[in-house]
């Protein structure tokens, strides 16, 4: 009995002492989740859900094109998209400067057509969230922005009897399919629109206004069949999205999903002293608006560009505006056009917030690729330059070497694969 | 006047100042600020005291208006419609009035992204804006300036997102 009772106190002290390990241990599992959990404020985890793919939502409506989800039109927009034939070299396509396998852009700081462009390539997936295309906004929907350069001369170069002659040769049954019956084609030139080319405007000037809209009706719905193909290219989740989901979830990370420190860091700089977020903000990281941020001007002249303040008036007069005959939306569904500022010194060298995804697989950026590496735009960001017209909205943010680098480091999470069909069409 | 615009938006008081004295200055001052703003991002947090209430009076005490946003939240990045339900400080609700809107960002120096309108009166005081969007995250005002028989005065609402 006597034995017994120190036998007894020895086993409960090795109890107590087992208990304590475990709970000691468990504590320290419970410390390591929550300062998983911990490092994010309530707010941050808002702002950072909000960044995530997860916060998409579902592909907007576009209802001035009442085939935007028609499979056989999307079918035959990506026909059209990769057709070199639709340009007055036979050389061009929008897969020419929009490349498929490099984000649907071409990694030029000017993109080259038939001739050289003054613009940056924007890449398309995604795009189809954005009320406004182009850096300027110059065009309110997909297919309104497609129809811009088959017909710039320094792009495509084409024009629009070029085009119907196409379709009706090479995509007849395709076409009529979806979109009825094509015009007449008897007595057109082969070569007519309203294009910078004197002889080819004046060649459709002479065709009488009512097969004018018929040719151009043909026209439109050329864009409209791109912008349905294009409507389906999207972004799988990068590593930024799945950090954040096991973030959210308090779930430890993984190797797909794991932040190193820098890239942390870098987040926190991007949504806190940064301000990265401001305006790269929603799923798709752009506000889809437009800002001066003192983008200097390129190193080879270029004609004057007053960026946003002399695209939204190109936007509203375009006779493939949501408003105009072309268009499939009702009175109440252009929105965003009836309300679009049009005038003010904001507007000026304002352009295009882009989205930030995979925005390390395309350098060079800017709107005429004047920054060459996304060091160089994180340190123009820092400094703050003057615009060279109208005010830059930026002030100077002072990173540190070391900030600079983890906010690059960061930029770098946002890569991950694109959605949809990517590759040019079997058989062509 | 970059500078001395972002000193005065920088004060931590303009807007607040706005909604405290509720004066017709500040009404009409407050949108030229906005708009000679441009270019001074403040990225400091919102003064804690302001009031993000939706029923409001105007500086002068000319008007009593209440804001009907479409939700409880107002989302960003997306074109909205709101109904403004306008009276008279004693209670008449207002249907013939001439209304302006405006607004924008007081700490980022920026106006409002689009270019919103009282499109029609819908009868009892109340009006339809359209054309309403917030393309960021934080403190915006948005402002009413209305012309009517009872006076013109000017509305300051404080939203945040």
């Amino acid at each position: 009995m006597n034995r017994s009772r120190p036998l007894r106190q020895r086993h409960l002290f090795l109890s107590l002492l087992g208990l304590l390990t475990f709970l000691a241990s468990s504590g320290a599992a419970v410390r390591g989740r929550s300062a998983s959990t911990d490092r994010w404020s309530e707010q941050e985890r808002a702002l950072l859900r909000s960044l995530t793919l997860s916060s998409l939502g579902p592909l907007p409506a576009d209802p001035s094109n009442r085939y935007a989800d028609d499979s056989l039109a999307a079918r035959l927009g990506r026909r059209l998209f990769f057709d070199e034939r639709l340009s007055s070299t036979g050389t061009v396509s929008c897969a020419s400067c929009h490349m498929p396998d490099r984000q649907f852009q071409d990694d030029r700081a000017l993109a080259h057509g038939v001739g050289l462009t003054s613009r940056r390539t924007m890449p398309i997936a995604g795009t189809a969230y954005s009320p406004w295309q182009f850096w300027d906004g110059r065009a309110d929907s997909q297919w309104a922005q497609a129809l811009g350069p088959l017909e710039s001369a320094v792009e495509h170069g084409g024009d629009r009897t070029q085009y119907l002659h196409l379709i009706a040769s090479d995509y007849r049954r395709e076409y009529e399919l979806i979109f009825g019956r094509l015009p007449r084609l008897d007595g057109l030139p082969a070569h007519a629109g309203p294009v910078a080319d004197s002889v080819r405007a004046v060649a459709w000037r002479r065709i009488a206004p009512v097969r004018q809209e018929d040719i151009t009706r043909v026209y439109a719905n050329i864009g409209k069949a791109i912008a349905a193909y294009e409507r389906r290219l999207g972004f799988a989740p990068s590593r930024f999205d799945q950090y954040v989901a096991a973030e959210l979830a308090g779930e430890r990370p993984t190797a797909a999903s794991a932040f190193s420190a820098d890239e942390e860091a870098g987040l926190r700089l991007f949504i806190g002293k940064a301000r990265c977020a401001n305006c790269h903000n929603g799923a798709l990281l752009t506000d889809n608006s437009f800002h001066n941020t003192g983008v200097g001007l390129p190193g080879v002249a270029l004609p004057p560009d007053r960026g946003r303040a002399t695209g939204v008036r190109q936007a509203l007069a375009s006779e493939f505006a949501c408003t105009g005959r072309y268009s499939d939306a009702g009175p109440d569904d252009c929105a965003e056009l009836r309300f679009a500022t049009v005038d003010g010194e904001e507007l000026v060298r304002a352009y295009k917030t882009p989205s930030l995804r995979n925005v390390a697989e395309r350098a060079p950026y800017m709107h005429a690729g004047q920054i060459a590496t996304l060091e160089d735009v994180v340190d123009h960001y820092s400094r703050a330059p003057e615009a060279p017209a109208g005010h830059s909205e930026l002030q100077p943010l002072r990173l540190t070497t070391m900030e600079r680098s983890q906010l690059v480091a960061f930029l770098r999470t946002l890569s991950g694969p694109l959605v949809g069909p990517l590759a040019p069409p079997a058989g062509r | 006047m970059r500078n001395v615009a972002c000193t005065i938006a920088g004060s931590k008081s303009p807007a607040v100042r706005i909604n405290r004295r509720r004066s017709t200055q500040l009404g009409t001052m407050m949108l030229p600020a906005v708009g000679l703003l441009t270019g001074c991002m403040l990225f400091t947090r919102p003064p804690a005291d302001i009031d993000y209430a939706r029923t409001r009076s105007s500086a002068s005490g000319v008007y009593h208006a209440t804001i009907h946003p479409d939700g409880d939240s107002i989302p960003q990045g997306r074109l909205q419609r709101w109904t403004l339900h306008l009276e008279t400080a004693d209670g008449t609700p207002v249907d013939r009035a001439r209304i302006e809107v405006g607004g924008g960002m007081p700490q980022h120096g920026h106006g409002l992204p689009t270019r919103p309108r009282v499109t029609r009166p819908l009868g009892a005081g109340n009006h339809l804006v359209e054309g309403l969007k917030f393309n960021m995250g934080g403190w915006w005002v948005v402002t009413f300036r209305v012309e009517s028989a009872a006076g013109t005065d000017s509305l300051v609402f404080n939203v945040k997102l």
